[in-house]
């Protein structure tokens, strides 16, 4: 492929390609993200290429594995354009007939549309389905639209045309000023202003400098980064090198976790598709100005999100955070200065200068501008990812775009803001999500994780596992955090294992404040948050812990027992036969006893007891009622048990 | 240990101190650990002290200084797997195979890692097995697919 070496050039190769693609020809998108590969989506792809040239298609019909469409849930994904038709769960079987029938006969396979639990009606396109409907996919949207590896089709859907107004029609100073009016603040976490923090790397004094991406996604539940990384690391690229050319650094890097594989394969091949087109690399589209992009990938280290950390780890030594001031944009990588920004913040870029400061900056609320991708995960109907404006109420995305929770549950709480972030209780569910709104609700943003919690989950053991997660993930450098999260967790521990006493919340208390007080970096000085904000919303359930030995969400194995009612057994063996520690007493007709001795609560007999029985229960806080009698256990008929009654 | 493969790994680096990390990766991903000798190589060749590898080593998680087993399992501990029930999948792999989480079994059959979050949270919870997904495991269907492999 021929360099490109003008804007005109740009825009005549993609004029070209353009004319070589039908809008109105059929195109074939399979989500061939994470989520639908784990679920079989490669043979679909596989599937559909053999299909397509069996049924001789080929010439007429454009397919392609896309990133990540969002719709985890309901994976593998195709989605048939012009029109729109969104087929959900697709297996291999299911390709020929979506090939004849609806590419060639223009008929819609009804069995595999969405049907909307609420009206109970089949939804053919994909933007009338209830999750998509409510969404505004700015940054996520073009995922769908283009296969990873194919330069071409990021230039068909307009890119690099940001790069080319910044480069040849803005001065870096421009560029800056844009960003700053856009009001664009850092989708990774702290939320701090871009503009602000591009300004300050440009000002400081020192040679050469640096850009960044933070591509460490290290919060449990959120994958919005390595969706946007896998699906279009194209958009990823153009947002660093505007943002290279106005802070003036010819060299970047982008971290990367090594646990992302298709993430950093993608990656390689979009930097090098760039580099032939001259879209990176010396002279950008002969503008006169050079930039290289080194993959730097991750060893596994929580704490190298945070900056200082990740600075370190470029360096190539342990990832141990330093302390702020200097900032970064100072001192940085190598000592000079360094601008890092997490991946949707690189990527939101190239939309602000397209569309220009006041289109984005009219989305949102007046702290929070543009869009934010949530990963919406847990105890939810609809598990995915979504795009949404700044300011939109969390009842909304957790029921209107969510479906709600399965299972016919009730709500319990949200938590935001990854281990170290918070729990947002059900009275605040009206609550605006924007930056502001969520921290003072005893919550952050942070990445953009949303993790949905329902009446069986236990919030004390929801802090505990945040502790034990951060205790893990400390870097061992301040003691405050080292230690004193080490002694939260086995508090906490203790608590859910009916061992709490007298105190023990105290002694939290002040354990926090000293993290939070003492610490050095973002990971200890937030670490207490888990314990903070479910005690401050949830303090009902520390309580009877510690004080009933009783765990209300029915959760903590140390304080529950299973049980089988005898008037509902109807003896059908089913929880005697797959019990795996031989613990249940029985035979046919003969009603069902677990032997408390023998039962390690693993919960089998539970999940495996039909609905309609709903014999096994689970008790917590009071004694097992004491095994019936043996002459009482023979089951007669459904409802009427007991020998001689 | 094959020397000329290190000394490959650490060219194709230029041999830069800095590049620590990445070399270690590759070894990580040729041998499934961190054999001895290939570290002192590495700190011959990038004139490197041995503490501040064993350091690296030691630090991040992706590095092993000891052999792996012939399957690696690895369990999603993330919020999204932990509160569909991960817990109970770990539980019963550990009974399983008598191995907890960073270990492996005597005969180097399975090594057993926990891992936060592998972005699959619709399917949760989630075990890996040799790089193969099993998705929306219950205690009982963990122990089908570990008796599927020899």
């Amino acid at each position: 492929m021929a360099r490109i070496d003008s804007p005109e050039e740009l825009a005549k190769l993609r004029q070209e390609v353009v004319s070589h693609r039908d809008p109105d020809a059929p195109r074939v998108s399979v989500c061939a993200g994470t989520g639908c590969l784990a679920s079989g989506a490669s043979q679909v792809v596989a599937a559909v290429k053999t299909e397509i040239e069996r049924q001789g298609l080929q010439a007429a019909v454009e397919s392609r594995g896309t990133g990540c469409h969002g719709f985890c849930e309901r994976g593998p994904i195709i989605v048939i354009d012009p029109e729109e038709i969104c087929y959900l769960q697709v297996t291999p079987d299911d390709v020929p007939e979506i090939i004849s029938r609806t590419l060639k006969d223009k008929q819609v396979v009804e069995r595999l549309l969405y049907v909307d639990p609420a009206a109970g009606e089949k939804v053919t396109r994909e933007s009338d389905i209830p999750f998509y409907k409510h969404q505004q996919r700015l940054v996520f949207g073009p995922n769908r639209k283009i296969d990873p590896k194919n330069i071409e089709d990021y230039l068909a859907i307009g890119g690099y045309r940001a790069l080319a107004r910044a480069l040849f029609e803005m001065s870096p100073e421009q560029v800056i000023e844009e960003v700053k009016r856009a009001n664009l603040r850092g989708r990774g976490g702290a939320g701090f202003p871009t503009g602000i923090k591009w300004e300050a790397a440009r000002n400081a004094p020192g040679e050469p400098k640096y850009v960044v991406v933070n591509c460490d996604e290290g919060d449990p539940g959120a994958y919005m980064d390595r969706s946007l990384m896998e699906g279009n690391p194209y958009s990823v690229l153009e947002g660093l090198i505007i943002g290279a050319y106005a802070i003036g650094a010819n060299e970047g890097f982008v971290y990367i976790r090594q646990e992302y594989p298709l993430a950093v394969e993608n990656l390689g091949v979009a930097i090098e598709r760039a580099e032939e087109h001259g879209l990176l690399g010396p002279d950008i589209l002969g503008s006169g100005f050079d930039f290289e992009v080194k993959v730097h990938r991750g060893a596994g280290a929580f704490v190298c999100g945070e900056e200082t950390a990740l600075l370190m780890s470029l360096e190539g030594v342990a990832g141990e955070p330093r302390p702020r001031p200097p900032y970064p944009a100072v001192k940085g990588l190598w000592g000079r200065p360094t601008n890092i920004n997490n991946v949707e913040t690189w990527a939101t870029v190239p939309l602000i200068i397209n569309r220009g400061a006041a289109a984005f900056a009219s989305i949102g609320t007046e702290g929070s501008k543009g869009t934010k991708i949530f990963s919406l995960v847990g105890k939810i109907t609809n598990t995915g990812l979504v795009e949404v404006p700044m300011g939109i109420t969390l009842r909304d995305i957790v029921f209107n775009i969510g479906g709600g929770i399965p299972g016919g549950k009730k709500f319990k709480a949200v938590q935001t803001g990854g281990p170290s972030g918070g729990c947002i209780p059900e009275d605040q569910l009206d609550l605006k999500v924007d930056f502001d709104e969520l921290t003072r609700a005893g919550s952050m943003m942070g990445s953009g994780g949303m993790i949905v919690m329902d009446q069986d989950t236990c919030m004390v053991d929801v802090a505990r596992y945040f502790i034990n997660f951060l205790t893990d993930e400390s870097c061992g450098k301040c003691l405050p955090c080292r230690e004193g999260l080490r002694q939260m967790h086995s508090i906490l521990t203790k608590i859910t294992e009916g061992k709490g006493k007298e105190g023990d919340i105290e002694l939290l208390e002040q354990l926090s404040e000293v993290a939070r007080e003492a610490s050095l970096c973002a990971l200890g000085k937030t670490a207490p948050n888990p314990f903070l904000s479910t005690f401050r919303y949830f303090k009902g359930e520390y309580e009877a812990h510690i004080k009933d030995r009783r765990c209300p969400a029915l959760s903590c194995k140390a304080l529950i027992s299973y049980y089988i009612d005898p008037e509902k057994c109807t003896a059908c063996l089913l929880c005697l036969k797959r019990c795996p520690d031989n613990a249940i007493d029985g035979g046919k007709k003969k009603i069902h006893i677990i032997d408390q001795d023998r039962c390690t609560n693993c919960g089998t007999c539970f999940d495996v007891c039909p609905s309609h029985f709903d014999a096994v229960r689970k008790i917590s806080g009071e004694p097992v009622p004491p095994p019936i009698p043996e002459d009482r256990r023979t089951v007669v008929k459904k409802g009427k048990r007991g020998a001689g009654q | 240990m094959d020397t000329e493969k290190i000394d490959q790994i650490v060219d194709e680096h230029q041999g830069e101190a800095s590049s620590l990390i990445q070399v270690l990766l590759e070894i990580q991903s040729e041998y499934h650990w961190l054999p001895g000798d290939a570290l002192h190589r590495v700190s011959e060749r990038l004139q490197v002290p041995l503490t501040r590898i064993r350091h690296i080593a030691t630090f991040y998680k992706a590095f092993s200084l000891v052999p792996k087993g012939r399957h690696e399992v690895h369990i999603c501990v993330g919020t999204a797997c932990h509160v569909r029930g991960a817990t109970r999948v770990l539980d019963k792999v550990q009974d399983l195979t008598g191995i907890g989480p960073g270990e492996t079994d005597l005969e180097l059959k399975f090594s057993l890692e926990t891992v936060n979050c592998l972005g699959c949270c619709a399917l949760g919870p989630v075990m890996v097995v040799d790089g193969k997904t099993h998705g929306k495991l219950s205690p009982a269907g963990t122990a089908n697919v570990l008796k599927s492999y020899e």
